[in-house]
C-alpha cells in the first residue's frame, strides 16, 4: 500500500516537473514545480526522513518558491512574454537538448547498472539528525551560515539597486 | 521501522530522471527564470539521491547533506533572482540569448 | 702628487660642464672653458715634467680600486715615467694649441659647445690612456678616444656621408679593439694581472723568448694597435675620417689618437721582446703601410686626404722603428710627427678656412703671397715631414732608418724600403707645397687667419724646427739600444734622399722639366695612377670581401629567421585563442550544453574503463 503511494508520488513528481519546465506561463510552471516538490517531500517521508520532508515543504516549496512568485509578480511579464515563450518552445528547439538528455540518461542508467540494495526501512528521527549536525558536522554548519550571510549581502545589494532605480525614474 | 523498503535502484533512477529533466530544461529554456527553476529541480534530484542513500544505511548523514543542499539552493535563488532583476533592468529582457554581453 | 690627478680632471670637468649646459652656453664662455681646461692641464704637465727632468723619479699614484672581482682588482692608478711624460706633453701641449686654433676655426659653427665637449672628453680619455698603470684602465681610455673620434668625425652629422665615415672609423677600429680585448683576457688568465710593470716582470719569468703564448698575446695586442693606428690592413678608416673638422684631424687623426697603437706597443715592449715573430711582423706591417700609403698620397688631390695618407705612412715609420727594437726612436718620431703633422693639418685647415672650404689642391695655387703665414707654416711642416736636414723630422726619421740598417738579416731590406718611403714622402709633400702655394691663383682667399690661428701655427713651426734637439727622458724606460757603428755612406744616402725627392718634386710640379701629364699619357701609367688614387683598391676589396656579403646576410636575416619559430608559437597561440574565443560567447545555454557534452564524455570514459 505504502509502496504504491511511493511510486504514485514519484510519478507525480516526474510528470509535474516535466510540465513545469515546458510551460510558457511562468506562474503556471511555478505551481507545477511546487507540486513536484511536495511529491518529493512525500517520497522523503516514506523513505523514513520526516525531518527532511518537513524542510522540503517548509523551505523549498514554501520559502524558495515564494521568492520566485515575488519576482514573477514584480516583473509582470504579461501576455507578450507568454507568446514569446511559446515561440521559443517550438519543436525544432527540442532536438539538441533532447538528444543530449537522452544520451546522458542512457549513460546514467548504465552506470547505475545492476545496483543492488534496498532502503533500510528505519526512520531517522529529527533528534538523531540534530545530534549529528551539531556534532561532527559543525564546521559544515558554520560554512553554510557563511554562505547564507554572503548570499544575503549579495541579494540585498543586487535588489536594492533595482528598487532605488525604480524610485528614481 | 516507520519507513518503507524501496529498492535503491528505483529511487536512484527516479532521481536520475528528475536530474535529466532539470538539465533538459536548462538547455531548452531561454528565459532566465525557467533556467533557475531547472537548477532547483536538479538540486532537488540530488537531494533525493542523498536521502535515499541515508535511508539505505539508516544514518542521519543523508539528511544533513540534504540540509546543506537546501542552504545552497536558498542562497543560489536569492542571488539568482537578484540578478534576474538586474538583467531585466539593464537589458529589458529575460532572454539569455540576447543578454550575452560578458562585460557589464 | 695631486697635480697628476688634476691633469685628466680638468678636461673631464670641462666636458661635463659643457654637456650640462646643453649647448646653451654662450660661445665665448664655451671656448674659454674648452681651451682653458686643456691649457691648465698643459701647465700641470709642464710642472710635472720639470720635476721629472730634475730628479727622474717614476711616479705612481693610486686613486682608488676600480672594482674587485675575486683576485682581480684593477685600480684607477697612474704610472708616470718618461714615456708617459712625453705623451702627456704632446697631448696637452699640442692639444692646447689646437684648441686655441679651434676657437677661431669653429667660431661660426652653431655647435661650438658640442665641439668643445667632445674635444675635452677626447683629451681626458687620451690622458687616461697614456697615464694608466694597468691595461684595463688603458683600454678604458682607448675606447674613450674611439668614441670621441667617432663623435668628431661625424660632427657635421647632417651630411650622411660624414655619418658613414664616422661609422666606418668606429667599426674598423672596433675590429682591432676586439683583438686587443682578447689579448687582455689572455694576458689576465696567463699572467694573473693587468698591471703593466708587474705583468712584464711576470712574463719575463714565466715565458721564454719565442714561446707560442707571448707571440699570440702580442699578436692580439698588435691587432688593436693596427686598428687604432691605421696600419695595414685596417688603415682604410683614416682617409675617410677626414670628414671631421680640420682641427679634429690635427689632434686626433694626426697627433695623438692614431699614435696610441705605437704607445701601446712601446708601453708593453717587454712582452714584444719575448715574441720576435711579432716584432718582425710589426716591422713588415710598418714598412708595407708606409710604402702603400706613400704611393697613394702621390695620386690624391684632396689636401686633407694627402695629409691623411702621409699620417698613415709616418705611423708606418713608427711601427718600423718599434719592429726593429728602436722603441725610443719610434716615440721620438711620434713626438716630432705630432708637431709637424699638427702644423700641416692646421695650416691646411687655415687654407680651407680662408678658401671657402675648398679641398681640391688643383683649385688652389699662388697662395704663397696671399697667405704668407700659412705658407711659412706649410713649408716648414713639409720640410719636417720630408725630413730635410736639421728639421725635427730629419733627426727622428734618420734614427729610425739607421736602426733598421743595423738590424741583422732583414735590416738592409727594411732600410731600403724606408728610404724609398722617404723619397715618396719628400715628393708628395713638396708636390703639395708647389701646387697649393706656387703657380697662379685659382681661388682668392676671402680672409686672413687671425691671431688664434696664427699663434698656434707659429709655435708649432718653432717646435717642428727645434723638436729634433729635444732629449727625451726615455733612457730609464726602454732597454739601452746596442751601440752600433754605421758606415757614413749609409748616413749620407739617408740625408740625400729627401733632397732628391725635393728636386724631383720641383722638376715635376714647379719647373715643368718633367711633365706629369706626359708620364700618365700611356694607358698603363694612367691605370697605375687610378690604382694609387683609389688607395690600392683596398676599400673596394673590403667591400667585396666583407661589406657586401655582410649586407647580403643582413638582408636575408632581416626577418629574423630564428625569431620566426617563436613568432610561429605566438601566432599559433593567437590563432587558437581566436578559435577558442568563439566558445566564450556569454550565452548561458551554450555553456550548459557544453557542460553536458563534457559530462557525457566523462561518463563514457568511466563506463569504458569500468571493469
Amino acid at each position: 500500500m505504502l509502496a504504491t503511494l511511493f511510486y504514485i508520488a514519484a510519478l507525480i513528481a516526474l510528470t509535474s516537473t516535466m510540465a513545469a519546465l515546458t510551460r510558457a506561463n511562468a506562474a503556471h510552471a511555478l505551481i507545477y514545480l511546487i507540486v513536484s516538490l511536495l511529491a518529493v517531500a512525500v517520497m522523503f517521508f516514506l523513505m523514513g526522513a520526516p525531518f527532511a520532508a518537513a524542510l522540503e515543504v517548509v523551505i523549498y516549496a514554501g520559502a524558495i518558491m515564494v521568492l520566485f512568485v515575488f519576482v514573477i509578480m514584480m516583473l509582470n511579464l504579461g501576455d507578450t512574454g507568454e507568446d514569446r515563450e511559446r515561440e521559443w518552445l517550438a519543436g525544432r528547439n527540442w532536438f539538441v537538448p533532447g538528444a543530449m538528455a537522452a544520451l546522458l540518461l542512457i549513460e546514467m542508467l548504465m552506470v547505475l547498472g545492476d545496483f543492488q540494495g534496498v532502503t533500510s526501512g528505519n526512520a531517522v528521527s529529527p533528534k538523531a539528525v540534530g545530534i549529528r549536525l551539531f556534532g561532527p558536522y559543525l564546521l559544515a554548519v558554520e560554512i553554510a551560515s557563511m554562505l547564507l550571510l554572503s548570499s544575503l549581502v549579495g541579494a540585498y545589494h543586487l535588489g536594492r539597486r533595482f528598487i532605488v532605480r525604480r524610485g528614481e525614474h | 521501522m516507520d519507513g518503507l523498503m524501496v529498492p535503491m535502484e528505483h529511487v536512484l533512477v527516479i532521481a536520475g530522471l528528475l536530474f535529466i529533466c532539470g538539465l533538459f530544461g536548462l538547455m531548452l529554456r531561454r528565459n532566465i527564470i525557467f533556467m533557475l527553476m531547472s537548477l532547483e529541480v536538479m538540486l532537488n534530484s540530488a537531494a533525493l539521491a542523498f536521502i535515499a542513500a541515508g535511508a539505505h544505511w539508516g544514518q542521519a548523514d543523508g539528511q544533513i547533506i540534504f540540509m546543506l543542499i537546501l542552504t545552497v539552493a536558498a542562497a543560489e535563488v536569492a542571488v539568482g533572482l537578484g540578478l534576474v532583476l538586474q538583467i531585466q533592468r539593464r537589458f529589458k529582457t529575460l532572454d539569455m540569448d540576447q543578454a550575452h554581453r560578458l562585460r557589464g | 702628487m695631486n697635480t697628476i690627478a688634476l691633469i685628466p680632471l680638468f678636461p673631464l670637468l670641462s666636458a661635463t660642464l659643457l654637456i650640462m649646459s646643453a649647448g646653451r652656453m654662450p660661445r665665448h664662455i664655451a671656448a674659454t672653458i674648452g681651451a682653458g681646461s686643456v691649457g691648465l692641464s698643459a701647465i700641470c704637465v709642464a710642472l710635472l715634467a720639470r720635476d721629472f727632468l730634475a730628479d727622474g723619479q717614476v711616479l705612481e699614484l693610486t686613486l682608488w680600486t676600480w672594482m674587485s672581482v675575486g683576485d682581480f682588482a684593477p685600480r684607477i692608478a697612474f704610472y708616470i715615467d718618461g714615456l708617459s711624460i712625453v705623451m702627456m706633453s704632446v697631448i696637452t701641449g699640442v692639444g692646447f694649441l689646437i684648441h686655441l686654433y679651434s676657437i677661431e676655426f669653429m667660431w661660426e659653427d652653431e655647435s661650438i659647445c658640442r665641439y668643445f665637449t667632445y674635444m675635452n672628453l677626447f683629451v681626458a680619455a687620451m690622458l687616461l690612456l697614456v697615464m694608466a698603470d694597468n691595461l684595463l684602465l688603458l683600454y678604458l681610455g682607448w675606447e674613450g678616444v674611439g668614441v670621441c673620434s667617432y663623435l668628431l668625425v661625424g660632427f657635421w652629422y647632417k651630411d650622411s656621408a660624414n655619418g658613414a665615415a664616422a661609422r666606418k672609423a668606429f667599426i674598423v677600429t672596433r675590429i682591432g679593439d676586439t683583438a686587443m680585448a682578447l689579448g687582455l683576457f689572455l694576458l689576465l688568465t696567463e699572467l694573473g694581472t693587468l698591471d703593466i710593470q708587474p705583468m712584464m716582470i711576470a712574463a719575463n719569468s714565466q715565458w721564454q723568448t719565442g714561446d707560442a703564448l707571448p707571440v699570440l698575446a702580442t699578436a692580439l695586442l698588435l691587432g688593436g694597435a693596427v686598428g687604432k693606428s691605421a696600419q695595414l690592413p685596417l688603415h682604410t678608416w683614416l682617409p675617410d675620417a677626414m670628414a671631421g673638422p680640420t682641427p679634429v684631424s690635427a689632434l686626433i687623426h694626426a697627433a695623438t689618437m692614431v699614435t696610441a697603437g705605437v704607445y701601446l706597443i712601446a708601453r708593453t715592449y717587454g712582452l714584444f721582446l719575448l715574441a720576435p715573430p711579432t716584432m718582425e711582423a710589426v716591422a713588415w706591417i710598418g714598412l708595407a703601410t708606409l710604402l702603400i700609403a706613400g704611393f697613394t698620397a702621390l695620386a690624391q688631390n684632396d689636401i686633407k686626404r694627402i695629409l691623411a695618407y702621409s699620417t698613415i705612412s709616418q705611423i708606418g715609420y713608427m711601427f718600423l722603428a718599434l719592429g726593429v727594437g728602436a722603441f725610443a726612436s719610434g716615440i721620438f718620431h711620434l713626438m716630432t710627427h705630432a708637431f709637424f703633422k699638427a702644423l700641416l693639418f692646421l695650416a691646411a685647415g687655415a687654407v680651407i678656412h680662408c678658401l671657402h672650404h675648398e679641398h681640391n689642391i688643383f683649385r688652389m695655387g699662388g697662395l704663397r703671397t696671399r697667405l704668407p703665414i700659412v705658407f711659412l707654416s706649410f713649408f716648414i711642416g713639409s720640410a719636417a715631414l720630408a725630413a730635410l736636414p736639421f728639421t725635427s723630422g730629419f733627426y727622428s726619421k734618420d734614427a729610425i732608418l739607421l736602426s733598421a740598417w743595423a738590424l741583422e738579416d732583414i735590416g738592409p731590406w727594411l732600410w731600403a724600403g724606408g728610404l724609398l718611403g722617404a723619397l715618396l714622402t719628400s715628393i708628395y709633400s713638396f708636390r703639395l707645397v708647389f701646387i697649393v702655394f706656387f703657380g697662379e691663383a685659382k681661388t682668392e682667399p676671402d680672409r686672413q687667419p687671425g691671431w688664434k690661428m696664427a699663434g698656434p701655427l707659429l709655435l708649432l713651426c718653432l717646435l717642428s724646427l727645434v723638436g729634433g734637439w729635444f732629449a727625451l727622458p726615455l733612457a730609464g724606460v726602454f732597454p739601452a739600444a746596442a751601440e752600433h757603428t754605421v758606415n757614413h755612406a749609409v748616413e749620407w744616402i739617408s740625408i740625400g734622399t729627401p733632397l732628391l725627392g725635393l728636386l724631383l718634386a720641383y722638376l715635376m710640379f714647379l719647373g715643368g722639366q718633367l711633365s706629369v701629364d706626359k708620364m700618365v699619357a700611356s694607358s698603363g701609367a694612367r691605370a697605375l695612377r687610378d690604382f694609387w688614387f683609389s688607395g690600392w683598391r683596398i676599400d673596394q676589396l673590403y667591400d667585396v670581401l666583407w661589406v657586401t656579403p655582410y649586407k647580403k646576410i643582413s638582408y636575408w636575416m632581416r626577418n629574423e629567421p630564428v625569431d620566426a619559430i617563436y613568432n610561429g608559437i605566438v601566432a599559433a597561440n593567437q590563432w587558437a585563442h581566436h578559435r577558442l574565443l568563439v566558445l566564450q560567447n556569454g550565452e548561458l545555454r551554450w555553456y550548459a550544453t557544453t557542460m553536458v557534452v563534457g559530462l557525457i564524455l566523462l561518463l563514457a570514459v568511466m563506463l569504458r574503463n569500468a571493469p
